[in-house]
């Protein structure tokens, strides 16, 4: 892991404004949790809403979307970028140190905040499926939202697409496009580690979603790293 | 962080410049954007020394400076650095600095956290002693220390080529390095990259102005409309330049009987009477401007205008096209 390019992309990320974007989704996330537990009602009533539709469903792609998209597609907008391919680094190296930032970020902003809803909701056992399942799908959203980032100008634009029309529309109405939706992945996770009905039922099996979410990440950064290694510098042409 | 004085730094022996010689070839290099040619059938060999690549605005300067830095694919032809391929092969950085025109940096650092983490991710055994001595060669005083949001254009620039340099590159490849350089920093500059040559250093910059080359360079590569127009030594091509057919337009009390003047003249080539004055051209720069003045006077008329009206770089550059 190259250290050097992971600690300039931390930097970056979290010195600029879009940065405290990241703050109000896990607060909202743990005060409706609190909220729910407090009525009283069983977490089977709420939690599928709060925990499963919320927090995996829009709280962690949109945050892996503001920071996947940011820790690569930043750099090739303002140009910067070329600091770094100018060295004779292997671009997977550089794809890693990226989506290893991409994805410990991500974890921090939301599987975390969700593990500590969860342990309100019900307990260790939640917290640890939601956790584990948001820190998978972290990393599933962050590769694929670092491919995106290279393989299109509006990496925010097309991702919000995947996770409005895709995960949210698609799936609802083609139930063969779960397979290739991450928060299906992350859902089944938690509901399979955790045992609890506090999360949708969906019909995915945990080991099947573990590897449909192996193969995405592997997919995005090959992927990345193939686009990266064929960069071209263009649109200031003089 | 202190820095050493700016003399330790390019470093001109042999032991300390392990790839001195290295060329940069370029062979029936073309490049297009879909039906646009940037870049047409050019050929040249960039051995050490300085060289300018000349030539307008638009010309496919940085087109071709991209391709050599291997951030671009040619979409015909080769281009080699030091006998590699630049095109996806990172390895050529470690003998290749460089420096975009394009200004943007990361704001957030300071110039030695940019120039250092540089040199770590060159690999360099001595990070903090490469980003030293890269620092001074610049010369940017106690400024390393602060963030270069804070910087003037000037002191980027210079932040941007110690980064450049951090390596100790053979060979340095500059797009505009002097855009935005005030006058002492520019003479700073061309010292830096005269001293680097000197060493034995391959060293291309672009620009699209003539004086700066003519101070920096003895070789020039002249680019117009993505062409290749002339090539070789700066005296030669001043020559071309100077020699070429002149157009003045000429206002004078009596226009009509200076244009039959001039006529007689052998510097000139042609007279038109215009609503505007008197178009001449001249196939001599040098004799006619003599000349203009000698006959004016003998005849008695007053002469109230003696404009060149084609001294627009972009002519001098197609006139050079046409003489390749």
């Amino acid at each position: 892991m190259n250290l050097t390019i992971a600690g300039m992309t931390f930097q970056a990320l979290l010195g600029r404004r879009r940065a405290l974007l990241l703050l109000p989704m896990p607060v909202l996330l743990i005060g409706l949790t609190l909220i729910g537990h407090l009525t009283g009602a069983h977490v089977s009533t709420w939690g599928p809403i709060v925990l499963g539709q919320l927090g995996l469903g829009v709280i962690l792609p949109l945050t892996a979307l503001i920071v996947g998209s940011s820790v690569l597609g930043l750099e090739i907008e303002d140009g910067t970028i070329t600091h770094i391919l100018a060295k004779p680094l292997p671009r997977s190296e550089i794809v890693l140190a990226k989506l290893a930032v991409a994805w410990a970020v991500t974890t921090v902003a939301t599987a975390v905040p969700l593990a500590a809803a969860g342990a309100i909701a019900g307990g260790a056992a939640l917290a640890a499926g939601v956790g584990i399942g948001g820190a998978v799908g972290a990393l599933a959203y962050s590769s694929a939202f670092l491919a995106l980032s290279l393989l299109t100008r509006r990496p925010v634009g097309m991702g919000l697409l995947y996770i409005i029309l895709w995960e949210n529309l698609l799936v609802s109405f083609v139930s063969g496009a779960r397979v290739l939706s991450v928060r299906e992945y992350s859902t089944v996770l938690a509901r399979g580690i955790s045992g609890s009905d506090a999360l949708p039922a969906l019909d995915l099996a945990p080991m099947a979603a573990a590897l449909l979410a192996a193969a995405f990440v592997i997919g995005g950064t090959v992927l990345a790293t193939s686009r990266l290694r064929s960069f071209r510098l263009t649109g200031e042409t003089s | 962080m202190t820095v050493p004085t700016s003399n330790e730094l390019v470093k001109p022996t042999a032991t300390t410049d392990p790839g001195a010689g290295v060329t940069v070839e370029l062979a029936a290099v073309s490049r297009w954007y879909g039906n646009v040619v940037a870049i047409n059938d050019v050929t040249l060999t960039v051995g050490p020394g300085v060289t300018g690549l000349l030539g307008p605005n638009g010309a496919g300067k940085t087109t071709l400076l991209h391709m050599m830095a291997g951030f671009l694919d040619p979409s015909q032809g080769t281009v080699l650095v030091g006998g590699q391929p630049s095109w996806r092969n990172p390895d050529v950085y470690s003998t290749l600095g460089l420096v975009t025109e394009r200004e943007s940096m990361p704001g957030y650092l300071t110039a030695w956290q940019f120039v250092r983490a540089s040199a770590k991710l060159h690999r360099l055994s001595d990070p903090d002693a490469a980003a030293r001595r890269a620092l001074a060669v610049v010369e940017l005083g106690d400024a390393v220390d602060r963030r270069i949001s804070t910087y003037s254009k000037g002191m980027r620039q210079r932040a941007r080529v110690a980064a450049a340099l951090v390596h100790d590159p053979s060979v340095l490849l500059l797009d505009e390095p002097f855009n935005g350089m005030d006058p002492r920093q520019r003479l700073h500059m061309m010292d830096l990259l005269h001293r680097m040559a000197g060493a034995g250093r391959t060293i291309l910059f672009s620009s699209h102005i003539l004086e700066e080359v003519e101070q920096l360079s003895g070789t020039v590569q002249v680019i117009v409309a993505g062409r290749l127009a002339a090539s070789g030594d700066y005296r030669h091509i001043r020559r071309l330049m100077t020699n070429r057919p002149h157009t003045f337009l000429i206002n004078s009390s009596a226009d009509r009987q200076l244009a039959a003047v001039l006529m007689t003249q052998e510097s000139v080539s042609g007279v038109e009477l215009g609503a505007n004055g008197l178009q001449v051209r001249a196939n001599d720069f040098g004799m006619f401007t003599r000349a203009v003045a000698k006959v004016a006077r003998a005849e008695g008329i007053r002469l109230t205008g003696v404009m060149p009206s084609d001294e627009s770089l972009e002519n001098v550059f197609s006139y050079l096209v046409g003489q390749s």
